[in-house]
């Protein structure tokens, strides 16, 4: 039996030696995929020919001289890139027959890095949820606990990673839907600072809020995978014109004088206390590293959500007007009038939470209620943005928990959306300032994994990725794998 | 009972770029459905706007021409409604920061007066697509080529007074544009399309009437009709004693009235926010100076200058001036021809139009170019030929393209203007036509008409009229 | 802020959403729910501050107007519902 490489880095090495072709590899996780998605759900669509045409192309590539670093190495994409010729669902029934016509600037990066697409991964529907439970394609199942969430919304990618069905995978976060599934499936997870990455072609959520990144089992593979991904994109009028670097050109440094905040707010009774001792545990590991770690301010902390929910509600709203049935995607059948049309192919090819959200997002911005929503969310906003720059200026980086919990069951929460909602805590305010902020593997609790999340200042992402790295060489978190019932 | 009318108008102007205002997409018209429709302007999943900046620079001329406020910073907001043929549910629009604000228009009516109209604002949006009704028993087709194509959408106060008052601001709008080029101003086609806002209320009174809103005005004299026909109704009306209803009409040019469109259901409560996918267009100093140096000599200021440096009439300078290429053709042809410009400018109003119009021909696709028709005029001038033979020399001219001097010459057309010759032509009129010469001598006075006219006739129309005059009245005087 | 049924009626309306009258309590009762949890907002005071509405300060970036055929107009009949000489089809629409 063939151990292979179940790293980016790995693998990339092994094809670069020709010990592995892509189309060894890639047959792997092809045949891993078949064998045990099964009890995880984790893919919408499996892309089995595509993959190996890309992989035979990749094995020419790399033989004639012209490989990229991650030419051959597969991955899992998130169902909400649209990538030409294949369905691209965004986890609903509303674009469940939908074949994307185009490539999103992010796939087109992936497919001249000549990486191997797996499949699209599983998700919350139109990204909304902390636990992969809205899709339209059915939950999916934490690997390491088949009976709770993965989170959300990237629930798919994160649970393909953990159960090693796919070595790196990309992934959204609009409120901490990369990190928060990160850490409840212990893998390491990267939100990029907004902008960064290119939103062309990554069906949108909440347009200010959005940002695509890299998933895989540690911090290395993260900023490799991340190398493709960043860049300026003159179709995404969003897009930040800053200089993209190699992201794992610093991991090795050490971090001897990093300054870490923790926020006091962060440690309050909403977080598990036995997740609270794995972290305090985490943020001295990194002390002894040489990191010099004080508690800080974030007075804001508690109206992050309240905000986060108001600005998303209502620039979802408005993304989601364009799901009409008119041009593609769903339609009801027989409509006898135009209305009927409208009302009924939207009634029936969004889920409940799309639904939710939309008439939330509605409401805060019609006429009498903006002022008092809208508005007053964004002034919030703006206010959290500025504790973090006023924490940011005392330290490097802050560190807390990444989800107040380790993965709830499911059905848990699904039928109290607020309680949901509330396990965004952490998450949430970071996009909404637009900071980039990583989650990575800090332990267990009840065999379900925890995850730290490091926040950095705009544009820091080398150092938030150094910073996980240097803790993956003194622990051993990232390298454990779910036993997957055998 | 004095009424008052009030008038406020909304324009919407398609703005004359190439591509659309998000995307790059044609905007060229005539082209089969659906075929000029990026993923952008299909509202497919994932797709994003990016601002095609030459939108901006039409929008910032136009501020500059009216003198009004340009944005420092102004936000694209979303506007949303559902309708088919708005592919996002949302219309990219400007909502509390529009790019211009606050600017003027001058209007002069046809007795003269002078009043100066305030335009409320200006902003940026995008267009929408396109339904068709018939051809489907129970569907609507619907065709996406014009959605995102840019407009300009003009707002003035409710300022004017009267349907005269509303036209010339119309047609003062129209003309601005065309001569910065920002729109071709083509009313059928869609691309210059005008709302009117009209409301009544007793002379003297300060609080607005009741206002409807007519659409569907794609010409000056139907809005003329419209905003007439609208104000009597609301008058009759109120003098019934009911109320004016606030709604959309839709003037009806076949039967000369305004009617009711179908309401739409609930009121538009169109939930404007700034567009999280587009930031804010900001706009320095330095590039409102750029764009003041690109702007072209305005209309009324080349109106002034031809009535006060070129004399001309001043119906025959609002003429020339209604557009920039007639304008540019009469100075064109001035300088060429050396000569009086009121001969340039009777000849182009005259002769040249009457043949563009014939041949449905605009004046830059004219036969005749402005340097052909300024050498005619200045051989008329300095009487190579006279101005009928000119009148042959202009069609020929235009049929062949030859010179004028090619053709005088091929045809020998030059006036005859040797007095000898002239001379000896009018003595043998004179002596063939006896008769005439009693007439004339017993008082009757037309007959010398019918001198010259046979003068001609034997010179083949090439005779000098004036020395003809001079030497058949010197003959006559002589004859016994 | 308890949103009553018929407010859950017309913002649907509004959304174009159908929501049956049997469901139209659970929805608000969980949109009532929601907005109160919202009301958080309300703790602070926010007078005087600029709302904040990009992450970045950064600045727009526009295009040239040139003309890029995307090659998109030859996969709308693929996707579309309903397509009949390039147009797409919607039930009647009475103006």
């Amino acid at each position: 039996m063939t151990i292979y490489p179940d790293t980016v880095a790995g693998i990339a090495n092994a094809l670069a030696k020709r010990e592995l072709s892509s189309v060894e590899i890639t047959r792997h996780y092809l045949d891993r995929i078949n064998a045990l998605d099964r009890q995880i759900n984790s893919y919408i669509t499996i892309c089995e020919a595509h993959a190996l045409e890309q992989a035979r192309a990749a094995d020419r590539r790399i033989a004639s001289g012209q490989g990229a670093p991650l030419t051959g190495v597969p991955y899992a994409h998130k169902d909400i890139f649209c990538t030409k010729g294949i369905r691209t669902s965004c986890g609903s029934r509303m674009l469940d027959n939908f074949i994307s016509p185009y490539d999103a600037t992010v796939t087109e990066h992936l497919n001249n890095a000549g990486m191997v697409l797996l499949g699209k991964t599983n998700m919350d529907e139109f990204a909304m949820g902390s636990s992969n439970e809205t899709s339209f394609y059915g939950p999916v199942a934490n690997p390491w606990k088949f009976d709770s969430v993965p989170g959300g919304s990237s629930g798919g990618s994160a649970a393909a990673v953990a159960a090693r069905l796919a070595p790196c995978a990309t992934g959204t976060d609009t409120g901490g839907s990369i990190r928060q599934p990160a850490a409840l499936c212990g893998i390491t997870g990267l939100k990029p600072t907004y902008g960064r990455v290119s939103r062309y072609g990554m069906i949108a959520f909440a347009s200010s809020l959005d940002q695509g990144g890299p998933m895989a089992t540690n911090a290395h593979d993260c900023a490799l995978l991340m190398n493709v991904l960043a860049g300026f994109d003159a179709k995404d009028s969003t897009s930040v014109d800053h200089p993209t670097e190699d992201y794992s050109a610093t991991l090795g440094h050490s971090i001897k004088g990093l300054k870490c905040g923790v926020p006091k707010q962060y440690f309050d009774k909403s977080l598990d206390p036995a997740v609270a001792a794995s972290i305090r545990q985490a943020i001295t590991e990194l002390e002894s590293l040489g990191a010099q770690c004080v508690e800080v301010d974030l007075p804001s902390t508690e109206l992050a959500i309240p905000s986060y929910y108001v600005i998303s509600s209502a620039e979802c709203s408005s993304n989601m007007s364009r799901y009409d049935g008119v041009r593609f995607g769903y339609r009801c059948r027989d409509p006898v009038d135009l209305q009927d049309m409208y009302t009924r192919t939207r009634g029936e090819g969004f889920g409940k939470e799309t639904k939710r959200r939309i008439l939330i997002g509605t409401y805060a911005l019609s006429s009498g209620y903006y002022d008092a929503y809208y508005t007053k969310a964004q002034q919030i906003r703006r206010i959290i943005q500025q504790d973090f720059k006023n924490a940011l200026a005392e330290v490097d980086v802050l560190l807390g928990p990444t989800s107040p919990t380790v993965a709830f069951g499911l059905g848990q929460k699904s039928s109290e959306p607020v309680s949901m909602y509330l396990s965004d805590i952490y998450t949430t305010a970071i996009n909404l300032a637009g900071l980039p902020a990583l989650s990575m593997p800090a332990g267990f609790v009840d065999e379900l994994p925890v995850g730290l999340q490091i926040i950095g200042d705009f544009f820091s992402e080398s150092k938030l990725l150094q910073i996980a790295h240097q803790y993956q060489q003194v622990t051993g978190w990232h390298l454990l794998a779910p036993p997957l019932g055998g | 009972m004095e009424w008052e009318t009030v008038i406020g108008l909304e324009i919407h102007a398609q703005l004359a770029t190439k591509s659309k205002i998000f995307s790059c997409a044609s905007t060229a018209v005539g082209a089969q459905p659906n075929s000029q429709a990026s993923a952008i302007d299909l509202g497919l999943p994932g797709v994003l706007p990016v601002l095609n900046e030459r939108v901006v620079e039409m929008a910032v001329l136009f501020g500059l021409a009216i003198r009004a406020k340009v944005a420092p910073s102004s936000v694209f907001a979303r506007k949303n409604y559902f309708y088919p043929d708005l592919p996002k549910g949302y219309q990219i629009s400007q909502y509390a920061e529009p790019i211009v604000s606050a600017g003027k228009l001058e209007i002069r009516l046809a007795d003269g007066t002078i009043r100066i109209i305030d335009v409320t604002r200006a902003h940026l949006e995008e267009d929408a697509g396109k339904s068709t009704h018939e051809g489907f028993a129970h569907s609507t087709g619907i065709d996406l080529n014009r959605a995102g194509t840019p407009l300009l959408e003009i707002v003035s106060e409710p300022q004017m007074h009267s349907a005269e008052e509303a036209v010339a601001y119309m047609r003062t709008m129209h003309r601005l544009v065309r001569y910065l080029g920002i729109c071709d101003g083509n009313m059928q086609e869609g691309s210059f399309r005008c709302d009117a806002n009209v409301s009544v209320r007793k002379s003297g009174s300060t609080q607005l009437g009741t206002r409807t809103e007519i659409k569907n005005l794609n010409s000056f004299k139907f809005i003329e009709r419209a905003i007439e026909h609208e104000v009597e109704r609301q008058i009759e009306i109120i003098e019934n004693g009911a109320k004016v209803v606030q709604e959309t009409r839709l003037y009806d040019p076949d039967l000369d009235e305004t009617r009711t469109m179908r309401s739409k259901e609930d009121a538009h409560d169109y939930r404007y926010f700034p567009d999280p996918d587009l930031l804010p267009i900001r706009i320095s100093e330095e590039y409102l100076a750029s764009m003041a140096r690109l702007l072209p000599e305005l209309p009324d200021r080349k109106r002034q200058r031809f009535v006060a440096h070129y004399r001309l009439s001043e119906q025959d300078a609002d003429l020339l001036c209604e557009e920039t290429a007639w304008a540019d053709y009469f100075e064109q042809t001035v300088e060429i021809s050396k000569a009086d410009p009121r001969f340039s400018a009777r000849w182009i109003t005259g002769e040249l139009f009457a043949a563009l119009n014939r041949a449905n021909l605009s004046i830059e696709n004219s036969p005749l170019s402005s340097t052909s028709l300024g050498k005619l005029i200045a051989r008329i001038d300095d009487e190579t030929i006279s101005g009928k033979i000119a009148k042959q020399v202009f069609d020929r001219m235009w049929e062949t393209g030859e010179s004028p001097d090619e053709i005088i010459n091929l045809q020998g057309l030059r006036q005859v203007t040797d007095d000898s010759v002239i001379e000896r032509l009018v003595i043998q009129v004179l002596e063939n036509n006896p008769q005439q010469i009693e007439q004339y001598k017993s008082g009757k006075d037309k007959v010398f008409g019918f001198f010259v006219g046979q003068v001609m006739k034997l010179s083949e129309g090439k005779a000098n009229p004036s020395q003809v005059n001079q030497l058949l009245k010197a003959q006559l005087d002589k004859a016994p | 802020m308890a949103i009553v049924n018929n407010e859950v009626q017309s913002i649907a309306t509004l959304a174009r959403i159908e929501i049956k009258p049997d469901e139209v309590p659970e929805f608000a009762a969980e949109l009532t729910k929601i907005l109160d949890f919202v009301t958080r907002m309300n703790t602070i005071d926010t007078t005087d501050v600029e709302p904040l509405a990009h992450p970045l300060d950064a600045l727009s970036h526009s295009r040239q107007d040139v003309v890029i055929d995307d090659d998109i107009c030859g996969t709308l009949q693929a996707n579309a519902p309903q397509m009949e000489n390039s147009l797409f089809l919607v039930p009647k629409v009475i103006e």
